[in-house]
């Protein structure tokens, strides 16, 4: 029993020092939290040195001409990744660009007293379900309903407009457009959530201030309360194009797996991650090896998209004091 | 620049029509020296009735101040002013305010032009998360100002009485001044488009007492050009800063509590000799 260190009479009983047993308790929370912090920290340099020693061998025998090369011959021992570097950026700016717009124009829609609130969080919790749906099942999606409905779109595009870059191909299955598109729609709820929160964060009083300068409701949305959300708006997009760059499944599925560059939206292509997740079944011991290399580099770009974004949240957000 | 006649245009906003209780009054009636003539007969928050009988001259180039112990209504009657209530939903105003040859309740004025020329300074101060630059230009730009930007961004700073603090800094984030600062560069946002009438609600409440001091000496200098109506609910600021004092209290007596304005006289006279037996007890302290 500890003695109680200030001598107060206790006989009431109503005041007692800790027992042996509450600061062993106390104690071994603190341990054991601490424990499952660092055990995560470790994990996480545990998969990061395993994957970039496993890249070793292929990083010395191909060095940076890997990441300029267009081929991937196993046959031949030719791998490059530029096409699927290129594959992986121009379909998540795609994606980002179209689910940054409807996502934005979501959470104003849903934030700036168009509709009751009832309504507001309803509409809400609609959208999220959008990131409840499985990977897969956008891909089976895109395959079965999206490329046949946009097919004779592209096309026509395609037959009338094929001087543009964009629509230099046509859409004769899987290919960048349709992956965009439904990559886009998987990113939607995370900016439109992120943002939301941005916009209802701002305090009634900023929202006042810009109808007091007598600002109509389009002048105080677009002068007062997007600067206001914009750290937040561009956190939510570094999220969201994140989220486009690791994406594999649905892609893998739609985009056609193509080792080409083209600008052309209805061209197939080939991400990093649908690169990986094709050729590890039948990777042998090198090729294992070549893949592990180019998962270091999709690390890499999502590691340096999501270090970018906060370091400029960090410089905007928060008042930018 | 000039500032521009109250423009009006077709409003969607809810405006009250009370033809049975309407005034006589017009510009042609109203005294030389009341800019703005405040009448409320009635303002309800949906069936709440706030706020009843309320007549408040505002004397062009002198202060008003509204005082009175909270739930009065004060701050109420002075957001009817510009309209800032139209924002609350069930607000409900039956009564005029004659400015400027209207009444700014017409319903072919546009809420968003009372607002333009009638400036509102808050309770908190509220700046923009844009640079000291943009807050002042904010209506400016909103107004399409077409002259010097620079000049006119620095005369509104040198009128709030914070230039030489932020001549180094305009580019800043105004949410990193401090709190006596940001008070200052909202009122230079908004005297920036050279408003009629200024309207302050409890601007220094948030404030510590040098920064209130700060913001009391300046209102005096902006009596020279604007016309200044204030919530205070501190009677010494009233009495340091108010030409006028307008005195309101809650009535309870039918079940509510519905403010209500007791008496308005120049500031002096109201301290030194109130009229009313509430007045005088307010004075004394007897409550608050």
């Amino acid at each position: 029993m500890v003695t109680n260190p200030l001598g107060l009479d206790d006989s009431s009983g109503l005041t007692q020092p800790p027992s042996a047993g509450d600061i062993f308790v106390n104690k071994s929370f603190k341990a054991l939290t601490a424990f499952f912090t660092w055990a995560t920290i470790l994990l996480l340099a545990y998969i990061v040195f395993k994957i970039g020693s496993e890249a070793l061998p292929a990083v010395s025998k191909y060095g940076l001409e890997f990441l300029t090369s267009t081929t991937w011959d196993v046959n031949e021992g030719k791998f490059g990744i530029l096409p699927e570097i290129w594959g992986t950026l121009y379909s998540s700016l795609l994606a980002l660009g179209l689910g940054g717009f409807f996502g934005i124009a979501i959470a104003i829609f849903l934030t700036q007293d168009f509709l009751p609130y009832r309504v507001e969080m309803v509409l809400k919790n609609i959208i999220e379900l959008l990131a409840a749906i499985p990977s897969v099942v956008y891909g089976l999606w895109g395959i079965f309903v999206l490329i046949p409905l946009l097919r004779p779109m592209c096309n026509f595009l395609n037959t009338n407009f094929g001087g543009i870059p964009f629509f230099s191909t046509s859409l004769s299955g899987p290919g960048m457009f349709p992956a965009a598109l439904v990559l886009s729609i998987m990113i939607l709820p995370t900016v439109a959530a992120i943002s939301q929160d941005a916009f209802r964060a701002i305090p009634l009083k900023t929202k006042e201030a810009a109808f007091g300068m007598g600002t109509t409701r389009w002048e105080a949305i677009l002068r007062v309360m997007i600067p206001t959300a914009s750290g937040g708006i561009f956190g939510a997009l570094v999220l969201g194009f994140g989220r486009a760059l690791g994406e594999t499944m649905a892609l893998a599925m739609l985009i056609g797996n193509s080792n080409k560059i083209s600008l052309s939206l209805f061209a197939p292509g080939n991400t990093l991650a649908s690169l990986l997740a094709l050729n590890f079944p039948e990777a042998g011991n090198h090729e294992t090896s070549v893949l592990m290399y180019a998962a270091c580099i999709l690390l890499l770009i999502t590691l340096l998209v999501n270090i970018a974004g906060a370091f400029i949240i960090a410089k905007t957000g928060s008042g930018g004091k | 620049m000039e500032a521009t006649p109250l423009s009006t245009s077709p409003t969607t906003q809810e405006t009250c029509n009370c033809e049975s209780v309407c005034f006589v009054g017009s510009e042609a009636t109203l005294p030389a020296d009341v800019a703005l003539d405040c009448q409320v007969e009635k303002i309800y928050y949906g069936d709440f009735l706030a706020v009843r009988d309320s007549y408040v001259p505002i004397h062009k180039n002198q202060i008003t101040g509204f005082i009175g112990p909270s739930g009065c209504g004060k701050s109420t009657v002075l957001k009817s002013i510009n309209r800032m209530n139209d924002l609350i939903r069930g607000f409900r105003f039956e009564g005029k305010v004659h400015f400027h040859g209207m009444d700014i309740y017409d319903k072919s004025v546009d809420p968003v032009s009372v607002r333009r020329n009638i400036g509102m300074v808050f309770q908190q101060p509220n700046p923009f998360a844009l640079s000291i630059y943009e807050n002042v230009a904010f209506g400016l730009r909103l107004n399409r100002f077409k002259g010097d930007m620079d000049e006119q961004v620095e005369k509104a700073l040198r009128g709030a009485a914070i230039w030489d603090e932020v001549k180094n800094k305009l580019k800043n984030n105004g949410l990193s001044l401090s709190g006596g600062q940001q008070q200052r560069l909202c009122i230079a946002r908004a005297i920036a488009t050279e408003p009629r009438v200024l309207l302050m609600d409890e601007p220094c409440s948030a404030l510590d007492p040098i920064a209130t001091r700060q913001i009391e000496e300046l209102m005096i200098q902006l009596k020279e050009k604007y016309t200044v109506a204030i919530v205070t609910h501190n009677m010494q600021q009233a009495v340091r800063v108010a030409d006028q004092t307008a005195f309101f209290a809650v009535d309870i007596s039918s079940g509510g509590r519905t403010g209500y304005l007791v008496e308005m006289a120049p500031t002096k006279e109201l301290f030194e000799n109130p009229q009313q037996k509430l007045t005088k007890e307010y004075l004394h302290g007897d409550f608050s």
